[in-house]
């Protein structure tokens, strides 16, 4: 198992959204939990997977333990500090050290901005270089996520997909950060490209030492670029495990379904395996069902796992799960 | 047995600002009863387009039919005015768009989009139609079909909208059944639910379907034959079976590469890519399209197509390079 020191601590971290009534005299009326309770460490060095369907929580998570939104409760503590208390000019010192990729290369670049106003922003931001000091920098970003520097002075209409995404990940690391949260990065891209920039991320954690959180819904390639991957539903996280143990031995009944859902590339073998069929579509965060939330569309529902919350437990070393028949 | 549907020779053009845009370049594909064509290839690469063609959804300008024929049990489509195509579209070809959030009308009852096929095409009345409708909305799998026909398209999900959309495509009990990447903007456990239900439907009612994506996976589920597209070119048709375990066109093989292994043992090897990225449709080739990007290329194919030829009994590939040996044919 990962050794290597842990960066990132995240304890029993919450994030609700307020949802209102009223436009003059606006009154609070509930609160959609997008993230609910959730506790995870990620180590130096790695890549956590996370993974669930859409609406689940995942980008909320991966932008609360960055700060782009603050937690409603519950504490991230990077390197030592806690993020949840820290403000103005520490927390903006501390955000050098975490970038964030996004998954719409279209909509992640001002199109006004050239290529090179785009990557030294962070450079500026923070006071890193000016000048020429800082062309120098964009030009050496670019060729760290291969592309040409002459393309320096473009603007990102004049790029591919594939390309523009490059574009954000040498952003992304001209602060020379230590975490990355990559949310959905290659979704948007054709299938040829994708390669190029799952090999490009593998590439670069190993030249700069970087700990990725890589949040997508494409579950094979999960598998191919995670270390360890956490399945997410409806806020919460249900089930943790290194990935090969994950793939080959889930445990939660969300986590067998969801891997029996992703079709094979093979036709022999998809063809000929049984699925799980999750009926219906997962329930609004807004009001989630008590107990476990899952056992509306969960095969093994018994009585107590509609009134009783499942406990987060570690059912074999390093394999959480939090599910009453397990 | 006849193919329902067949496409031959179709070339389409978009004059644009920037050019003339080559989406499709002379394609032929048919579709067989009680199968499923699965068409697959990368954005751009006219896919989409020479479906849309079939139902004469091309708005001109500017996009123009330059050549080829449609024909549809025998009929050439194209050569058909505007009322003769409306009584075969959404009646005999049924279709299903990519996005179910912008493809059903926000400001009309789910009940009456599915409704208006029917009541247009079978010429039956209001109640006979809502009948069936309902009958369609529980074949589909959604729970509580009397409450759910007066609600309107916001009040469903995505994968329930995509079920909509299809009891509308298959409310007429058309003969085939086109559907253009249906399960592209899904979760994988709805997706999930979609095939099943489209195997169920195919196996029940014995339609003949296309089905479009850039997801390899779906379609080695899925489909029976399976076209590849690329630039607007079919390079390689094989049986499902063929195309995954013997690929002879140096696009599928990287396509197939570029997906990380199914077997374990290979499954964190590094992926394969595919250098550059495909050409924008205004580039027109001398030779094979492929060929910039392309590790098998030869000196023959910066300047002469090799065309969608027969490499075994039943599988054709358009390469000049047999990629087994690496020799040039």
């Amino acid at each position: 198992m990962n050794q290597s020191p842990i960066l990132i601590q995240v304890n029993c971290l919450k994030k609700y959204f307020p949802t209102t009534e009223g436009i003059l005299f606006q009154r609070e009326t509930g609160a959609v939990k997008a993230v609910d309770n959730v506790s995870f460490d990620i180590h130096k060095g790695e890549t956590l997977g996370l993974v669930g369907e859409s609406g689940c929580g995942k980008t909320t998570t991966g932008r609360t333990i960055i700060q782009l939104y603050r937690p409603t409760s519950g504490q991230v503590i990077f390197d030592g500090f806690n993020l949840g208390q820290t403000k103005g000019k520490e927390l903006r010192t501390l955000r050098k050290h975490m970038q964030m990729i996004f998954q719409d290369p279209f909509a992640s670049l001002n199109p006004r901005w050239t290529i090179s106003r785009i990557i030294a922003e962070p450079l500026r931001v923070h006071n890193l270089a000016q000048g020429k000091e800082s062309t120098v920098k964009v030009a050496e970003l670019l060729e760290l996520v291969q592309l040409n520097a002459n393309y320096m002075n473009r603007y990102p209409h004049e790029f591919s997909g594939g390309q523009r995404q490059r574009i954000g990940i040498a952003r992304a690391l001209a602060s020379r950060p230590k975490f990355i949260v990559c949310d959905e990065p290659i979704s948007a891209l054709d299938v040829s490209i994708q390669a190029q920039v799952v090999n490009l991320l593998e590439d670069l954690q190993d030249q700069l030492d970087l700990t990725y959180l890589f949040i997508a819904h494409d579950l094979s390639m999960v598998r191919h670029i995670c270390d360890r991957v956490a399945v997410m539903y409806l806020g919460v996280i249900v089930e943790l495990a290194e990935r090969d143990e994950l793939y080959d031995h889930p445990l939660h009944p969300y986590t067998k379904a969801l891997l029996s859902a992703v079709p094979i590339p093979d036709p022999k073998v998809t063809r000929a395996r049984k699925r799980i069929i999750l009926e219906g579509s997962p329930p609004s965060p807004a009001n989630p069902p008590p107990g476990c939330r899952f056992h509306p569309r969960c095969p093994l529902a018994r009585d107590h796992c509609r009134t009783q919350i499942p406990e987060w437990r570690e059912v074999q070393p390093d394999h959480w799960v939090a599910c009453h028949e397990v | 047995m006849d193919p329902i549907l067949q496409v031959q020779n179709l070339v389409v053009k978009f004059n644009t600002l920037e050019g003339v845009v080559n989406a499709v370049n002379g394609v032929s594909y048919a579709a067989e009863p009680g199968k499923t064509l699965g068409i697959v290839g990368e954005s751009g690469c006219g896919k989409s387009v020479s479906v849309l063609s079939i139902m004469g959804l091309i708005p001109d300008p500017p996009g123009k039919i330059v050549a080829g024929k449609i024909l549809f049990k025998g009929e050439n489509l194209l050569e058909l005015d505007n009322q003769q195509l409306e009584s075969i579209r959404g009646s005999r070809i049924g279709m299903v768009f990519q996005d179910p959030m912008t493809s059903l009308n926000p400001v009309l009852t789910i009940g009456r989009q599915i409704r208006e096929a029917m009541t247009l095409h079978l010429g039956i009345s209001r109640e006979e139609a809502r009948t069936r409708s309902l009958e369609l909305l529980s074949l589909m799998g959604i729970p509580n079909p009397e409450e759910r026909f007066d609600d309107y398209p916001h009040q469903f999900s995505g994968g329930m909208r995509q079920r909509v959309m299809i009891a509308m495509a298959l409310s007429c009990s058309p003969d085939i059944l086109i559907a253009d990447e249906p399960t592209t903007a899904l979760d994988v456990t709805i997706q999930a639910q979609i095939l099943e239900l489209t195997k169920r439907l195919q196996h029940e009612l014995g339609m003949s379907i296309i089905w479009i994506t850039h997801d390899l996976a779906v379609i080695a589920e899925l489909a029976d034959r399976v076209v590849v597209m690329y630039a607007g070119f079919i390079v390689e048709e094989a049986n499902v079976y063929d195309l995954f375990n013997d690929p002879r066109h140096p696009y599928t093989l990287a396509l197939l590469n570029s997906l990380p292994s199914v077997d374990q043992s290979r499954a964190h090897e590094r992926l394969a890519t595919i250098p550059g990225s495909p050409p924008d449709g205004i580039a027109t080739f001398a030779g094979c399209p492929l060929a910039p990007r392309c590790h098998f290329a030869v000196g023959r194919c910066l300047h002469q197509n090799p065309g969608l030829e027969y490499i075994g009994s039943d599988h054709k590939a358009a390469c000049w390079v047999d990629i087994q040996t690496g020799k040039e044919l």
